[in-house]
């Protein structure tokens, strides 16, 4: 095994390099060992704190050994509902030891994770880096003593899924599940075709046709691209970055993954014509961690294109334009689609947000202007510079032009990504994807709205429900107190913990939650259950704690019935805990009976 | 330079370009209540005690430039209730019991709760478990007091500039760790620093308590925030 030492070695003395180091010594020694953290803070000029302290955000990273090999499993409410608890327990009864723990030998370690963007392929698990989907408790337990036999993860990949998932660089069973193809993302599409047009005029014609196409973002906030292009071109500045958001966090979508699968080379493409817009010479890919399994097949992607001339110096034969493309991993938090939060983890720190202003446009990547697009976006783009702005226009709905790339999963009949036109009500959506008689549907994720039956006549669009593309639907049986609290798990478990709102309040607005839930709930508990609520969202410095509430406060809209049930009513105050219950051992021990119960209900 | 002009809860003001609404409002005799904020220190925004509202806006005024013609809402009441709640949410968070505790008197956390009139706080006590850290040679580490409120991570450096103070972990476990190899180095000038840029009584000296006695300490004679009201600021 390569020492410690080596591995930090091989890296420049640069602090830019800190994820890169701690990303080599977690996978050579399974954790980041205390001798590791001394080493990099020493090369890095790093304190050992601070080395520390990026060890411990990112959840794929530990100090402590996390076993010789590794189960992720998927804790994202779909795959709650597709069976993730008798998979759960397989594993642990195969590996002797519970979640969070590394069993006995030392061969196996089990932990939970945040939704792996395999929404419609529920259970799942990152095994070693490999993605397992629809486990069952049997191929859970094959799969566990497989590794105890010593065949990699890898080797056990049974069956692959469809298209590219196929290829050499990928082999992963991950399947793409396209169940409709749209005219602009999956619309054929001759390499090479947008960037040599983009190059063919000047960047300012470039960002105008955007602009004209209406072209809003699709990683969730919805500003208008060419704006951001522009913006970010008229900064003066010795260098200026392109950056793609391909982190894909939000709980249930997975829409990003099957453009980075299927459409690497258009991505690539759109990243060029923004870096031809904005004068650039570097784009940044900021591939989330869970995706790793794509990289050498999106490296494959580059290469390919610097052949073809599309990459690289004189891109598209363009004499004064050079441009080019790396690729930067992320390690589990989902706080870095944020996306100041991964620029700073881009460049190798925390991913904690950054105030603002500046806005990436004006000081990104490296403190020098950037424009962060999503996947989505970016492609799109691409599309749009061959099309032309006015067939685009020509689809969605006035104020949201174009179509939408959704990942629908959950209780429907045909889980998968859709691309439709902008403007498609919520019923239509359900009907195509087998999800008719769905009790709730959640758009936009964790983060987005809960819509009861009465509101699935809304329409998917920026001015009703936008959304970064995640679609959970949930059938009759469904409870969605589980939902609402799987949800806040979710923003517990994922804020930065920069500030106090995001970091208490979401917290205490869980324990609220359960304390309603639990039966021991008042009618002033649902009114702090909104005012907290409208607290956090206030007071919050970024997206991740301006939204997490929403759970909570877009189903006491939807389903005020199911809250109103759970309290009891007229009374002022009770508990959050069974006082008899917590005295019990107490009193037993010490041959006393428990007697509270006058004192706490007369 | 450019003057800008702004208001605050109607009043109207002045200011710099550049200047943040906490900066520029001092300058104008107005106090906005904050905490994580130091002066000389960049601001981090963390504790969100400094909240202002602009055109409907919530904002941190302590990160926030100040813009020609902002008009800026300070004391209306659900505001201040807001900044209640937070201070009350910091006090649930970690565990503070100020009887015993050092920077009783000097404590900004404590000195708010006085002026915004705390009495019980709205949210159940969380009770967390947190290791007080006393290996250091200078410093104790009390880590139930901390707020996280980031001023050692960003003041306490080393002589070649690195961290001393690191915040590690995420969400609601985020602590702060101290270097050890670095803060066996500390001067004792040094340590009397971090200890004053706490707000709290996270950051205790050793071998010295209690200098000052209770009852002549910064905050026991007249409320935090009323040396900016009396102009002292400009
Ligand atoms: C907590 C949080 C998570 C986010 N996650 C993502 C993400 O995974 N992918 C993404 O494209 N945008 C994400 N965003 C939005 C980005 O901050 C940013 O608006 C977006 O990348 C801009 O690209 P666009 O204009 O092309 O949509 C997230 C925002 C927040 C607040
Ligand atoms: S809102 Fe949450 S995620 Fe965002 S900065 Fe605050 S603690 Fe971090």
């Amino acid at each position: 095994m390569a020492k410690a030492k080596d591995i930090v070695h091989r890296h420049p003395k640069d602090p830019a390099a800190l994820l890169d180091v701690v990303r080599d010594v977690q996978a050579a020694f399974g954790h980041v060992p205390d001798e590791a953290v001394a080493r990099i803070a020493a090369h890095l000029k790093l304190s050992e704190a601070e080395v520390r302290g990026a060890v411990t955000f990112y959840h794929f990273f530990s100090a402590d050994p996390r076993g010789a090999s590794t189960v992720y499993l998927n804790d994202s409410i779909t795959s709650r509902m597709k069976g993730r608890a008798a998979v759960a327990k397989a594993f642990e009864d195969e590996a002797g030891c519970a979640f969070g723990r590394v069993s006995g030998d030392g061969r196996i370690g089990l932990f939970p994770t945040s939704c792996i963007g395999m929404n419609d392929q529920e259970p799942s698990a990152i095994v070693d880096g490999v993605v397992f989907t629809r486990l069952t408790p049997e191929s859970a337990r094959a799969l566990v003593r497989g590794l105890r036999e010593g065949r990699p993860a890898a080797s056990q990949v049974a069956e692959l899924g469809d298209g590219a998932n196929q290829s050499e660089l990928v082999r992963a069973m991950v399947a793409n599940n396209i169940r409709e193809r749209g005219p602009v993302l999956f619309g054929a599409h001759e390499s090479g075709a947008a960037l040599r047009k983009a190059v063919g005029t000047t960047p300012e014609k470039v960002i105008e046709e955007i602009k004209r196409a209406g072209l809003l973002g699709r990683g969730g906030a919805g500003f208008p691209t060419g704006l951001k292009w522009e913006f970010c071109r008229r900064e003066k500045a010795v260098e200026r970055f392109v950056v793609c958001n391909a982190d894909e966090g939000e709980p249930g979508t997975f829409k990003d993954r099957v453009i980075l699968t299927e459409l690497p080379r258009l991505l690539f493409e759109g990243m060029a014509v923004a870096g031809y817009a904005v004068g650039a010479r570097t784009g940044v890919l900021y591939l989330r961690s869970e995706y790793a399994y794509l990289r050498a097949h999106l490296e494959a992607a580059l290469e390919a294109m610097r052949q073809d001339g599309l990459l690289g110096r004189a891109a598209a034969g363009s004499e004064g334009f050079s441009f080019d493309i790396v690729i930067k991993s992320g390690a589990g938090a989902y706080i870095c689609g944020e996306e100041s939060a991964l620029l700073e983890s881009a460049e190798g720190k925390r991913g904690e947000p950054r105030d603002r202003p500046p806005f990436p446009v004006s000081s990104g990547y490296r403190n020098l202007p950037t424009t962060v697009n999503n996947v989505e976006t970016l492609a799109t783009a691409a599309r749009i510079l061959v099309e032309g702005a006015a067939w685009f226009k020509a689809m969605g709905t006035p104020q949201s032009a174009g179509t939408k790339l959704l990942s629908v999963s959950g209780d429907c009949g045909r889980p998968g990504v859709y691309e439709v036109e902008y403007g498609l009500t919520l019923a239509a959506l359900l009907e195509m994807a087998g999800g008719a008689g769905a009790k709730a549907v959640q758009v936009g994720g964790p983060s987005g709205t809960c819509v009861a039956q009465d509101g699935f006549g809304r329409k998917i669009c920026f001015s009703d429900l936008a959304t970064g593309g995640s679609v959970i639907v949930f059938g009759p049986e469904r409870d969605i107190f589980e939902i609402v609290g799987n949800f806040m798990d979710f923003f517990v478990e994922e804020s930065c913990g920069w500030c106090v709102p995001c970091r208490a309040g979401n917290v205490l607005l869980k324990k609220k939650l359960e304390k309603v839930v639990r039966g021991l709930g008042t009618e002033a508990d649902l009114r702090d259950l909104e005012a907290w609520g409208k607290l956090v969202k206030a007071t919050s410095r970024c997206g991740l704690g301006q939204t997490s509430p929403n759970p909570i406060l877009t189903t006491m809209k939807s389903f005020p019935e199911l809250y109103a049930a759970k309290v009891r009513k007229g009374e002022d105050f009770v508990p959050e805990f069974d006082l008899e219950a917590a005295l019990r051992t107490g009193c037993e021990a010490a041959g006393r009976r428990p007697e509270c119960k006058e004192s706490l209900h007369e | 330079m450019s003057e800008i002009r702004f208001t605050i809860d109607g009043r109207p003001c002045v200011a710099r370009a550049g200047q943040t609404i906490v900066e520029a409002a001092k300058a104008n005799g107005v106090w906005i209540p904050v905490l994580c904020h130091y002066e000389g220190l960049k601001p981090v925004g963390s504790c969100r005690i400094c909240t202002v509202r602009v055109a409907g806006r919530y904002m941190a005024a302590c990160t926030q430039p100040v813009t020609e013609g902002m008009a800026v809402e300070n004391t209306a009441p659900d505001l201040e209730d807001m900044r209640k709640s937070l201070i009350e949410m910091l006090f649930v968070e970690g565990n503070h019991f100020c009887p015993s505790c050092e920077k009783s008197g000097n404590c900004e956390l404590q000195a708010l709760a006085y002026r915004y009139r705390m009495m019980v706080p709205r949210f159940p006590y969380l009770w967390p478990g947190r290791a007080l850290d006393a290996r250091a040679p200078r410093l104790m580490l009390e880590r139930n007091r901390c707020i996280q409120c980031l001023r050692c991570v960003r003041g306490i450096r080393a002589k070649d500039g690195r961290k001393v103070f690191a915040a590690v972990e995420r969400g609601p476990r985020v602590t702060i760790e101290i270097d050890q190899r670095l803060a066996a180095g500390l001067s004792d000038a040094e340590a009397r620093r971090a200890m004053d840029i706490c707000p709290v009584g996270a950051i205790l000296r050793k071998e010295t308590g209690f200098a000052v006695p209770i009852g002549k300490r910064k905050y026991d004679g007249a409320p935090i925030g009323s040396d900016v009201e009396k102009g002292a600021g400009r």
